[in-house]
């Protein structure tokens, strides 16, 4: 067999394996909306687990931390981090905790419950929609450099995206969640398999041991495996350490993976769990550091893993990880979708006419799965700068609902849904206004010290937030109080 | 029901301990490019706290009077 045969056979088995566990997942389930969004909120640790890892281990993870280790060093350590989880070990469970009190299925349900607003409810939904379609373009962006890559050229990127996304949607359909939980099986087994044996192999092959390695990178580049003094700094690293960790979480579809719990002990244990198996992200390290004086001349950093194991290994291994690279594409992508879907259907559809039945819900939200899907493809096949900009700020946008999430659990919220609203939309503003324009710091504050200068630039859009959502809730206080009270009173006339 | 606050401090310690050793890790790396346990001392400085966060987390995990609480609404 050819080279091109023996991978693209290998990819070709994992899809259909994934196609098939994934129509196989919604077997003996009657599927009503919860059911297909949340699971029926029944899911023990371990399916938790797997669609929280999946979030862990994307795209990204694969092929742009190696990419970082290759391109940029040290720099790219922050990756290590469980941050995130701590934040998730006190967090999560009350956001369970509630969805379960009140029935929720997704984001924006909570911000309608919390807030008593089905317009911020609308808000949240179009600020997650505009986070989350980006989102889903990285990852068919990447499934198609990555089948084309471990196909040796013989399937286009465009050609890789079609099938995928089809796949996708065909079990995203049938299935919803269950497809995600049941596809992820198969990835997680498959990443850590090939991670650890790449990252182990490589560094051993090429310099004779691990430390071998960074001692040998080192030495040829000094400083590479420390920080800059300036740019990515330690003030860099520092900030986006703590900032990325409040984000982490704000995902429309990390909610959605929170409610499908069965109990909020199984989302706790989850999130001490989590941080050990992103330890596996060392070996992506490994691989990407492996690559540094054996590649040269790679057009994007992102390939560099190819690179260095196409030059390493035969095409078995190739296809392999061309395979682990298919599915840490479409599972994260099915759960993008299967949320965005039903996102639409329930909190902007069903909210702007509330008549509708559960049924028909349901109904809109499975087909709305290939428009989604048909929506990203445009987008995909046609990024003008618009998408490169929203590509470059969807985290940034998503984290501008940390500060509400967290202030309504407070006995007495400081902010009321007039702030939130106002607050988000200067946050999502000023994330949009600095990545349109590439802006540091330095930007904002010319004259500031090098290593306020490097400090992570989403600071300034979260703080604004912060203070215009303070300042309007203050300023509208009484306003929301009387017309609360006034809501209250005509209720007890009714009821009288 | 017991006080938290002591288990917010310990979340605390097992947050802030990566970020703020990073600054120190990074200039002795730069001065004495120390490996450990065949890492760059960067590196070695996040798996030593994910490890340590982990096991502070752990004890926090075992001391969570939610936990109890929210077994014996199950059990009721």
């Amino acid at each position: 067999m050819s080279h091109q045969a023996i991978s693209i056979s290998i990819i070709g088995i994992f899809l259909v394996l994934a196609l098939y566990l994934g129509i196989r997942a919604s077997k003996g389930k009657k599927m009503s909306l919860e059911e297909w969004s949340v699971g029926g909120r029944g899911f023990g640790t371990a399916f938790i687990f797997l669609l929280m890892a999946g979030e862990l281990y994307t795209v990204n993870a694969l092929m742009g931390i190696s990419g970082w280790a290759f391109g940029r060093g040290g720099a790219a350590f922050y990756n290590i981090t469980m941050l995130n989880f701590i934040i998730g070990y006190w967090l999560l469970p009350k956001i369970w905790k509630y969805g379960k009190e009140h029935n929720l299925i997704s984001q924006s349900d909570f911000f309608i419950k919390k807030y008593n607003s089905p317009v911020l409810g609308i808000f949240v939904a179009v600020v997650g929609f505009i986070s989350m379609i980006p989102y889903l373009i990285i990852q068919l962006k990447g499934l198609g450099l990555i089948i084309s890559e471990a196909s040796y050229g013989a399937i286009s990127p465009t050609a890789a995206i079609w099938i995928g996304v089809i796949a996708v949607t065909v079990y995203v359909m049938i299935s919803g969640i269950h497809g995600s939980a049941w596809t992820a099986v198969i990835k997680d087994i498959l990443i850590v398999v090939v991670v650890v044996f790449l990252g182990l192999y490589l560094p051993i092959h090429y310099y004779g041991g691990i430390e071998d390695m960074f001692r040998a990178v080192e030495n040829a580049k000094p400083g590479f495996l420390g920080l800059e003094d300036k740019g990515y700094s330690t003030s860099w690293y520092v900030s986006s350490l703590i900032l990325l960790s409040f984000g982490y979480y704000m995902w429309p579809h990390a909610f959605i993976a929170t409610y499908s719990g069965k109990n909020a002990r199984s989302i706790r244990k989850n999130t001490l769990m989590l941080p050990l198996y992103m330890l596996f992200t060392l070996f992506v390290l490994f691989i990407g550091t492996s690559a540094v004086l054996q590649v040269d001349g790679v057009s994007n950093n992102d390939i560099a893993i190819f690179a260095i194991v196409k030059q390493t290994f035969s095409p078995w291994v190739v296809g392999l990880l061309g395979a682990a690279g298919l599915l840490t594409a479409i599972v994260p992508g099915s759960m993008l979708l299967m949320t965005t879907a039903s996102l639409i259907a329930n909190n902007v559809v069903k909210a702007l006419r509330p008549r509708t039945e559960d049924r028909a819900v349901m109904n809109l939200a499975r087909w709305l799965v290939p428009v989604v899907a048909a929506v990203a493809l445009i987008f995909t096949f046609n990024s003008g700068s618009a998408i490169l900009l929203l590509m470059l700020s969807g985290y940034g946008f998503v984290s501008q609902l940390t500060p509400a999430v967290v202030t309504s659990f407070m006995k007495r919220n400081p902010l009321n849904k007039y702030g939130v609203f106002a607050g988000v939309t200067v946050g999502v503003l000023i994330v949009a206004y600095i990545n349109l324009i590439g802006a540091t710091m330095g930007t904002f504050f010319p004259a500031a010290p090098s290593w306020f200068q490097d400090l992570n630039v989403g600071i300034v859009a979260l703080l604004a937030n912060i203070v215009v959502s303070l300042i309007v809730s203050a300023a509208t206080r009484s306003l929301s109080a009387s017309r609360d009270s006034a809501a209250a009173e005509s209720a007890a006339v009714k009821g009288a | 029901m017991k006080s938290k606050v002591p288990l917010y401090l310990l979340s605390l310690i097992a947050y802030l301990g990566m970020p703020l050793g990073v600054i120190w890790m990074n200039r002795i790396f730069e001065e004495r490019h120390v490996f450990v346990l065949g890492m760059p001392l960067l590196l070695f400085w996040m798996v030593l706290w994910i490890l340590l966060g982990v096991g502070i987390m752990l004890l926090v995990h075992r001391l969570n009077p939610d936990n109890l609480e929210e077994e014996k609404e199950a059990t009721e």
